[in-house]
């Protein structure tokens, strides 16, 4: 289905305003933006795990959700939602519920997912249960106050792994969460972000949200999701950052469906992964002299991870 | 059909608040977040193409669409002044100012 | 019609599901509350319920996705033991907060460390605070018809709580015994349609479960949760009088036995009370009088009808399956003498632990309990207040 932003435009608005999210925070775009891709008439069912997202978005009287909602603990959003699912299922054979469509979406941050939620996440998804998991990844523990998580890139300086005089920040590499559900073998796994307006705004998140809503069975999406609280750099750039992501392929956009990759983005022209870390705070110490090979290690990564990717797709 | 729950305050007695927490949807548009600005952003209708890459991008969903699908002046009731919308809009059609 | 059958204690709880034909049960292996899981999955594979079974990854899903299930407008149901009800844990204070009536059997067994399989009951009574309504059951008999009940308790308007429905790991969860099954039609008249006022999957009227409450009202959220387990006692009553006229099955808050006359008398939970019905049986023969309390209900716990119950009595021994570790008494003895405050002074009361990790408990030791309670009464001495039972020294 083609994005048609005006017409996408006219859709009701199914996350509030009056949510207590920081400013310029990358998640709730990420969360409109999943949002939007339901069909207007569809009902859905939220879950959230404990994190940003939700003690911002529910905080007692107030729910910025105008979908049924539901959040129980941190570890566990896949298997609330997966037993809401399971009594949608039971309910609908004895016919208990109107005709109508309601649809599974659970959403966790990545301290709730690759961490904590993964064992929940995991069992969700091979149980095959009609729903979608959601992960906004801003690659720490942000709501308790920026602690590194399997998800911070590597050297990355947080409160748990801070940059010091002798460790130059978090000295392990990244989790790959997204080929770790893609070998779950369920129909619809992506990768996706944000992006600005040279680069078609929602159009990839909108268009992976609608597919892996209407796929019947589990999907999962991983989303970059900025923190300028936690990555340091100036609020308003939010959608540079994403940019920059895609375009140094620190992130790179593809979707797998029922096996089968394709990268969705692929940069005019492949930056230095610098371009990326320089604007954020959080790798401010590998710009010190004598740091250069920090910068390397990390470039090789990245182009190890995206040469591995192309090989995939069949891009090679 | 089951009866509306209402928003309680903060004097509310046990044997009144919503069981086990449980509120309507939707209820956080009782809840105003515009006076955690310091900037804000203006709105230039004049140099605006409605191209809409602003609304779907604003963190607090502070830009109303119309039914025409048009975007209308911000809602200054939610906008926490990031000013995302300014720095992605092309058209440069949102300045963001000092709030008095 | 009631139909008599020879069933375990597990198969016989599998039955009740069966009966009541739950829209979600999810649960996870664990010894010894494993068949009851099994049992129902066959159920559903044949097809004899609607049932959605999830069979989830741990038991902190199984109650996670029970919690869902239920906050969706679900029927919802789950089995667990020991460990298991441990990896809950953190879940049980959710389903209880959000006032969600899920039913758990709970097939009491020894909680680790070290890892031991067999019964006690220190898995149920760690989670004796966390807002579920325990009930307690001697025989697959009353595993059966406390798990019927406990759906209609639990689902009652002034309650929407949880319920556990315990009873002891293998001594009743895996023994063969006769048992008085209902009619599958009579339990689903019993047990009627959830029918929640509010609930995730009604589109027309979308809700929010689960907030960040903050000071200025969860407060008022607990408050509200003790009136409701307050109010469960009643509700406790009538459920089991409506129980009474369908199947002649007599339930009350605790069962008193041989209590009218009684000057010594033991306190105690689940499957011991038949070794202890024995014991008082033979003492009574003797001219001893001798009487017997089994807590059915430890949650909401039964205060002044247990002190009432225990007003005449001269010297009582609590037996506690679990030990405290705080260096004064088990969680059972806490709670009864607690109960008698009112009548501190009249009545001697001791506690004994045993029966850890499934130690088998004799009707020798449980006479010597009761010698030792002649011997209080007569004297009116206490010389130790708690003790071990059935430990070598």
């Amino acid at each position: 289905m083609a994005f048609n932003l005006k017409q996408e435009a006219k859709k009701p608005e199914r996350l509030t305003g009056g949510h207590r999210m920081c400013a310029g925070c990358g998640a709730p775009v990420v969360v409109r933006g999943i949002l939007r891709a339901l069909n207007e008439e569809d009902h859905a069912v939220v879950s959230c795990a404990t994190g940003c997202l939700e003690v911002s978005t529910f905080i007692y009287p107030y729910s910025a959700w105008t979908d049924s909602f539901i959040h129980s603990a941190f570890e566990n959003s896949a298997a609330t939602v997966s037993g809401a699912e399971a009594a949608y299922v039971a309910m609908k054979r004895k016919g208990k519920l109107p005709q109508g469509e309601t649809k599974f979406i659970a959403f966790g941050g990545d301290g709730g997912t690759y961490d904590i939620g993964i064992q929940s996440l995991s069992g969700a998804m091979e149980r095959g249960h009609n729903m979608l998991y959601v992960c906004y990844d801003n690659g720490a523990y942000m709501n308790t106050g920026i602690q590194r998580s399997s998800a911070t890139p590597k050297y990355a300086d947080t409160t748990t792994s801070p940059a010091g005089k002798v460790v130059p920040g978090k000295p392990q590499s990244r989790k790959d969460l997204t080929m770790i559900m893609v070998n779950h073998n369920i129909p619809y796994v992506a990768q996706t972000s944000p992006l600005g307006s040279k680069k078609g705004g929602l159009k990839d998140l909108h268009e992976k949200a609608q597919k892996a809503l209407y796929t019947p069975g589990p999907a999962f999406i991983n989303a970059l999701a900025p923190c300028p609280r936690g990555w340091r750099y100036d609020t308003p750039r939010l959608l540079e950052l994403c940019d920059l992501a895609v375009d140094t392929c620190f992130w790179p956009l593809y979707e797998v469906v029922d096996g089968v990759y394709h990268i969705t983005y692929f940069p005019k022209e492949k930056l230095p992964v610098e371009a990326y870390l320089k604007p954020q705070g959080r790798f401010r110490h590998l710009f010190k002299a004598g740091n250069e090979h920090l910068i390397e290690n990390i470039q090789k990564e990245v182009d190890d991870r995206w040469a591995m990717l192309l090989k995939l797709a069949d891009n090679a | 059909m089951s009866k509306k729950l209402s928003v309680p305050g903060v004097d509310v007695s046990w044997k009144d608040i919503t069981p086990g927490g449980i509120v309507e949807a939707g209820t956080c548009r009782e809840f105003k977040t515009g006076d955690w600005r310091s900037v804000k952003p203006v709105w230039k209708q004049d140099a605006c193409k409605q191209c809409l890459l602003c609304f779907p991008v604003c963190p607090d969903s502070s830009i109303p669409i119309n039914k025409d699908g048009k975007r209308e002046d911000f809602d200054y009731d939610y906008c926490k002044g990031c000013g995302v919308c300014a720095n992605v809009c092309p058209f440069h059609a949102i300045d963001m100012v000092d709030e008095d | 019609m009631a139909k008599r059958d020879r069933l375990s204690g597990n198969e016989a709880v599998a039955v009740a599901m069966r009966q009541i034909n739950p829209d979600v049960v999810a649960a996870f292996p664990i010894t010894p509350s494993t068949e009851v899981p099994q049992y129902f999955a066959s159920f559903v594979s044949d097809g004899q319920v609607d049932t959605e079974f999830v069979p989830v990854e741990s038991e902190h899903s199984a109650m996670s996705a029970c919690i869902g299930a239920q906050a969706a407008g679900g029927r919802t149901m789950t089995a667990t033991s020991a460990n298991g009800l441990a990896l809950m844990w953190e879940m049980l204070y959710i389903a209880a907060s959000s006032r969600l009536p899920i039913t758990l059997a709970a097939v009491n067994r020894a909680l680790s460390g070290p890892i031991n399989i067999h019964n006690d009951h220190s898995d149920t009574m760690g989670a004796r605070d966390s807002g579920w309504i325990q009930i307690y059951g001697e025989s697959n008999q009353e595993a059966y018809d406390n798990f019927i009940q406990a759906v209609r308790i639990g689902e009652h308007p002034d309650v929407m709580l949880p319920v556990m429905d315990c009873f002891d790991g293998f001594i009743t969860s895996h023994a063969v015994e006769n048992i008085e099954l209902m009619d599958d039609a009579d339990v689903k008249a019993f047990v009627g349609e959830y029918d929640p006022e509010y609930y995730l999957n009604n589109a027309s009227h979308p809700v929010a479960v689960g907030p960040l409450d903050l000071p200025p009202h969860y407060f008022e959220h607990k408050r509200q949760q003790a009136q409701a387990m307050m109010n469960a006692k009643k509700v406790i009553l009538e459920v089991a009088d409506e129980f009474y006229k369908l199947t002649g099955r007599k339930y009350g808050l605790f069962e008193e036995y041989k209590m009218d006359d009684a000057e010594i008398a033991m306190v105690v939970l689940n499957s011991t009370a038949g070794t202890a019905k024995y014991v008082v049986d033979e003492l009574r023969a003797n001219g001893v009088k001798a009487g017997l309390i089994k807590v059915r209900v430890f949650r909401p716990f039964p205060v002044d009808e247990i002190c009432e119950a225990l007003k005449n009595v001269k010297a009582v021994a609590v037996m506690d399956k679990a030990d405290s570790f705080n260096a004064a008494g088990g969680p059972l003895f806490t709670e009864v003498t607690s109960a008698l405050y009112k009548n501190a002074g009249t009545v001697n009361v001791i506690n004994y632990i045993y029966g850890l990790g499934g130690r088998d408990v004799k009707t020798d030791e449980l006479k010597s309990v009761y010698t030792k309670l002649e011997e209080i009464a007569k004297t009116g001495k206490v010389d130790s207040v708690y003790n071990y039972l059935g430990v070598r020294e």
